[in-house]
């Protein structure tokens, strides 16, 4: 599988899904993209055009895009239904609960342009909410991939898996985060980025980049770091955090997303749970309005970045 | 069946919803019966679908949007064979199977309903799914006129409109009751026909306690080539028993002792008229 993934750097996540969907399509008519009016923002306008039968559109609706999307799942349809992530986790919650998750219709549930992607559009726009939302719901794995090869391994897992998946992609490009050596992407298993026995950070989706940044300043005041991608936030991978943090001094984790419900408390809630307690702190968006800005100013703002995580871990350890 | 058989099928249907109605001392009563007929003739005289072929990707699909009413469906399932009637029995009991709504853990069942809105939008995937695949399946849905409200209908009603498809049947079951008062107090959503015709839907209304109207018309689908078609059946809310009829308490009223048993001598009284 690993051979047929493309691994070139700095595309964003969700150019690396069109992509995706469009080999896996070559050979697979039954995979068929749903969109909202969001072929574009989708970055499906190559896919439609490659495969007009294999798109569907239901104009702006995104209650029916997901109701049409479990329809078609429940025919044996390989759906990838696609919409901006504010509208689909928040207006068609509904439709995710019932006819995706509990009806175990298996749509590919795809929020793009997700967490703070659309900046300054304010937050009408935003998706801070989606994994909080999702995780309370049984029978749907909650993805946020990091990188292109996550975007990519991810993707094609989903296509090829009969259950309800939620996967969130931004709008930035995306480095790789590591030279892929035939390392095997799962659900449910999060990847060591960098390792090192003071702290351990745990970031998924666009956030685990800056973290692997912040490992370098952190090196320079020599605080050795670890760094996961924590890319599917339910099944949590529960295994590799507990034995992270069992033997390091502290716990950051840096998320897209409010700093309620997301995978800071979803990694909190384990710990304490399981008697691993340990100084902690879950960065990212506080409970507010977010200030107006590009994303990167967005994150600047809130300190999701490099500077900003390090300072955190500085003041853990202190 | 012959229309007396039909009639028949439906009296011994409304005896069981009754039963297992106030056996689960819970349900929605007044819905159920007013379905009645529509599910009797659906299922013996309509769909091709049945316990043998329920995995084959060519049968029928019947979705209940007004998920509410499932002790109709679940008599009527039952009936077909697709489990055993006695299941009912356990009907909203503690770790039962056979909850308040269509759930797919029951045989039979296509999609988890309940929630009002959801039915019309999937069995639009559905229905374009047999496009997809050139099979020639029909798939049926069952609506309440209350429920006509839901924005997501007329999300999905476009939708079908929109891709021509004449492979998809909305039966609205026109009973004029909801929870709080008449549909035309509550939210008046008439004129009905008007508004799915403009949505580009072919129309027919119907008697919907009528067997053999029923048979007639959806025998006859599509309406027409090319559209998806809505047929508006207009029922009597608790049909079939005098005191329910038309009555709002009985939307979920569960009937006493003594009214169990007048409503099962009126049933009874009404096979020898058939």
């Amino acid at each position: 599988m690993a051979e047929q993934i493309n691994t070139l750097p700095y595309k964003a996540n969700l150019e690396v899904y069109s992509e995706t969907l469009q080999r896996l399509a070559e050979t697979d008519r039954n995979i068929i993209a749903v969109t909202s009016d969001s072929r574009g923002s989708g970055k499906l306008v190559p896919f439609g055009k490659k495969y007009p039968d294999q798109i569907i559109e239901v104009g702006i609706a995104e209650q029916n895009l997901v109701g049409v999307a479990a329809g078609l799942a429940s025919c044996g349809k390989k759906v990838f239904a696609t919409s901006p992530a504010c509208f689909l986790t928040a207006r068609a919650l509904e439709q995710i609960k019932n006819d995706v998750a509990y009806s175990n219709n298996p749509v590919n549930v795809i929020g793009i342009s997700a967490g703070v992607s659309y900046g300054a559009l304010g937050s009408t726009h935003h998706s801070l909410h989606d994994f909080a939302a999702l995780r309370a719901i049984n029978n749907i794995t909650v993805v946020a991939p990091a990188d292109n090869w996550e975007t990519a391994q991810a993707i094609e897992l989903a296509a090829n898996i009969d259950e309800p998946v939620y996967l969130r992609f931004g709008k930035k490009p995306m480095p790789l985060l590591k030279e892929n050596n035939n390392e095997k992407f799962e659900f449910g298993k999060g990847r060591v980025i960098a390792e090192g026995n003071d702290v351990l950070i745990i970031g998924c989706g666009e956030t685990v980049y800056p973290a692997l940044e912040a490992v370098q300043i952190l090196k320079e005041k020599g605080i050795a770091a670890t760094v996961v991608s924590m890319h599917t936030i339910k099944p949590l991978d529960t295994a590799l955090l507990a034995r992270l943090a069992s033997t390091c001094k502290a716990i950051v984790t840096v998320e897209e997303h409010s700093i309620y419900g997301g995978l800071g408390e979803a990694c909190a809630s384990y710990l304490l749970q399981h008697g691993i307690c340990k100084p902690f702190k879950i960065v990212g968006i506080p409970d507010e309005y977010t200030v107006t800005g590009s994303q990167g100013e967005i994150f600047d703002h809130y300190g999701i970045n490099k500077e900003g995580i390090s300072k955190v871990v500085e003041a853990l350890l202190k | 069946m012959t229309t007396k058989e039909l009639k028949q099928k439906s009296v011994e249907y409304r005896k069981k919803i009754l039963k297992y109605i106030v056996k689960a001392k819970a349900g929605h009563t007044g819905g159920s019966l007013s379905c009645t007929d529509i599910l009797n003739v659906l299922y013996n005289e309509v769909m091709n679908v049945s316990p043998e072929n329920f995995t084959s990707p060519d049968r029928d699909r019947y979705i209940q949007s007004k998920g509410h009413t499932v002790e109709a469906l679940f008599v009527v399932l039952a009936d077909q064979g697709f489990f055993p009637e006695e299941d009912l029995e356990t009907l909203c009991q503690y770790k039962s199977h056979y909850i308040g709504h269509p759930t797919r853990k029951v045989k039979g069942v296509e999609q988890n309903t309940g929630a009002l809105g959801h039915g019309l939008p999937i069995a639009v995937g559905t229905a374009l799914a047999g496009k997809l695949d050139q099979k020639n399946y029909k798939v049926y849905t069952l609506m309440g006129d209350g429920e006509m409200p839901e924005g997501s209908n007329w999300e999905a009603a476009l939708t079908a409109a929109h891709y021509k498809l004449d492979n998809l049947c909305v039966i609205v079951d026109k009973n004029t009751l909801q929870i709080t008062a008449s549909t035309a107090d509550v939210c008046n959503t008439d004129p009905l026909d008007e508004k799915w015709k403009s949505f580009g839907w072919a129309v027919k209304e119907v008697n919907g306690n009528d067997v053999d109207a029923l048979k007639e018309v959806l025998q006859s689908l599509p309406f027409e080539e090319g559209k998806p078609s809505v047929l508006i059946a207009h029922t009597t809310k608790g049909k079939g028993v005098s005191y329910m009829e038309n009555v709002l308490k009985w939307h979920h009223g569960v009937p006493t002792k003594d009214e169990y048993e007048q409503a099962i001598k009126e049933l009874d009284e009404s096979l020898l008229t058939i």
